[in-house]
């Protein structure tokens, strides 16, 4: 099992990939490689050119970001290893949930190589990352001939493992827009084997005032569909509610009824059963994290 | 297309300046050009952990990176690990002495595995250990002997102290 013949370029400056992506044909972006490398071991992919990222300069960086946010943001760039995420203090305090979701990202060896950019671009719909850019909002930046622009996270998968960026762009990092301190939080999966891609996973946060009552959530579900959903109507609904198992069942029950996938891990109804479950379990804890830090 | 590169890579404190077909594997460049034929390829797309290697003192999979990308990095293999041919290291005894290994297949990578897990965590919990070695496949032993195997290293290589600082490459910088 070999790679395929390629030519290899190892550009050193974004503008040099913008510059090869818009004269080559058939190019495709190599990062932490552990999508892509395999895929060109399988021969699943034929290009003519591997564009290495891994020399470019300025593409690797988690930094605080307090302009246009109300709590504030974490830009991270595309290079960024996830094992740099996951030992990040700053992600830790700031970002609770993508501290949390990324130690369930594939393994300490597949860690020390994947990228951030990598996962968002691959856009595996069970894969973590993805679905916590989904549950935060994030903005994806890309940069292309035309110049940088920046992506809603809701705008951006368009298809199964289909991001919204053209054939001559490159996403060089992503902004998170934070939530409050004290937040609660949650990322629950469910995998055959720890460290596999969810089948269904629930990416949740919760915003509690000082009576219990929720005033602001997210919900994501990963593994579900052909990208992670938000489920907008639970959010909705959660919404001046105490969180409590039995109301949580019945909030959540409702979500049974969203489109699943059907392949060789499992049917869609055990994804939709799935899709009650875990969010509910995911819910719980994030409050039980609220509320452990107020009695403490 | 023949695309071939210069590049100069340290292997176990040795350096290497080869030429290499810029789509060979780091796994088949240390196996077939190096002849370092103790890093194992087992399923070639990243599954099993067999050819896992250190980069910069950080496990990665062989497999999974170019030859190429390798340039200017450092490297260690599983025949970097015992001090010299006829010591084996603390690791390396403690797989021995609790069977930690029946066919052998998997264990350079297990090994290479435990050689940062252990650097960065030097009394790990049974769980912990059991998490980073879960991107290493083992057919032969159910891994119950690699865990204690691992625990028990970890207990030699705290009450030796120091011996196992200075062979585990050198430490990327923080991000």
């Amino acid at each position: 099992m070999k790679p395929p013949p390629f030519s290899y370029h190892d550009p050193r400056t974004t503008a040099d990939v913008v510059a090869l992506l818009g004269s080559l044909d058939n190019a495709k972006l190599l990062a932490g490689g552990q999508s892509l490398m395999p895929m060109l071991n399988m021969r699943f992919v034929l290009p003519d050119h591997v564009i290495d990222l891994n020399r470019v300069d300025g593409l690797s960086y988690i930094n605080e970001q307090n302009g246009a946010f109300e709590f504030g943001a974490l830009e991270i760039g595309a290079m960024t290893r996830q094992r740099d995420i996951e030992f990040s203090d700053l992600v830790r305090e700031r970002c609770p949930l993508m501290h949390e979701a990324i130690r369930q990202v594939g393994h300490r060896q597949t860690r020390n190589r994947g990228t951030l950019g990598g996962s968002l671009c691959h856009l595996d719909p069970a894969a973590e990352l993805v679905s916590v850019a989904a549950a935060l909002d994030a903005k994806v930046s890309v940069t292309g001939k035309n110049g940088a622009r920046s992506i809603d996270f809701s705008a951006y998968p368009v298809a199964y493992m289909t991001p919204a960026i053209e054939l001559d762009e490159l996403v060089t990092g992503a902004t998170f827009p934070c939530w409050p301190p004290g937040h609660g939080y949650a990322f629950v999966e469910f995998a055959r084997r720890h460290g596999d891609f969810a089948i269904v996973s629930a990416a949740t946060l919760i915003e509690e005032d000082n009576n219990g009552r929720v005033t602001r959530a997210s919900v994501t579900l990963g593994g579900l569909g052909a990208a992670p959903v938000r489920a907008s109507e639970v959010e909705r609904a959660l919404v001046g509610e105490m969180i409590e198992e039995k109301r949580l069942r019945e909030i959540c029950e409702t979500l049974r009824k969203l489109d699943a996938v059907d392949d060789i891990h499992a049917p869609a109804s055990y994804r939709q059963q799935l899709a009650t479950v875990l969010p509910r379990r995911a819910l719980l804890k994030a409050h039980q994290r609220i509320a452990g830090r107020t009695q403490s | 297309m023949s695309d071939t590169r210069n590049i100069a890579v340290t292997v176990n404190g040795t350096r290497y300046e080869e030429t290499v077909p810029v789509r060979v594997t780091l796994a088949d460049f240390l196996r077939h050009q190096l002849g370092l034929t103790g890093t194992h390829l087992g399923c070639e797309h990243g599954v099993c952990g067999a050819c896992t290697i250190l980069l910069d003192g950080r496990s990665a999979r062989s497999c999974l990176m170019l030859a190429v990308q390798a340039d200017g990095h450092d490297i260690m293999t599983v025949e970097g690990i015992a001090p010299n041919a006829g010591t084996l290291h603390p690791l390396q005894e403690a797989f021995r002495d609790n069977h930690g290994l029946q066919c052998g297949f998997c264990t350079p990578g297990i090994l290479t595995t435990l050689i940062e897990l252990l650097r960065d965590n030097p009394d790990p919990t049974e769980q912990e250990v059991r998490i980073g070695i879960s991107g290493n496949l083992c057919r032969c032993t159910g891994y119950q002997n690699i865990v204690i195997a691992a625990l028990d290293a970890a207990k030699r290589l705290r009450s030796e102290d120091g011996r196992q600082t200075t062979d585990d490459g050198k430490r990327a910088a923080p991000l």
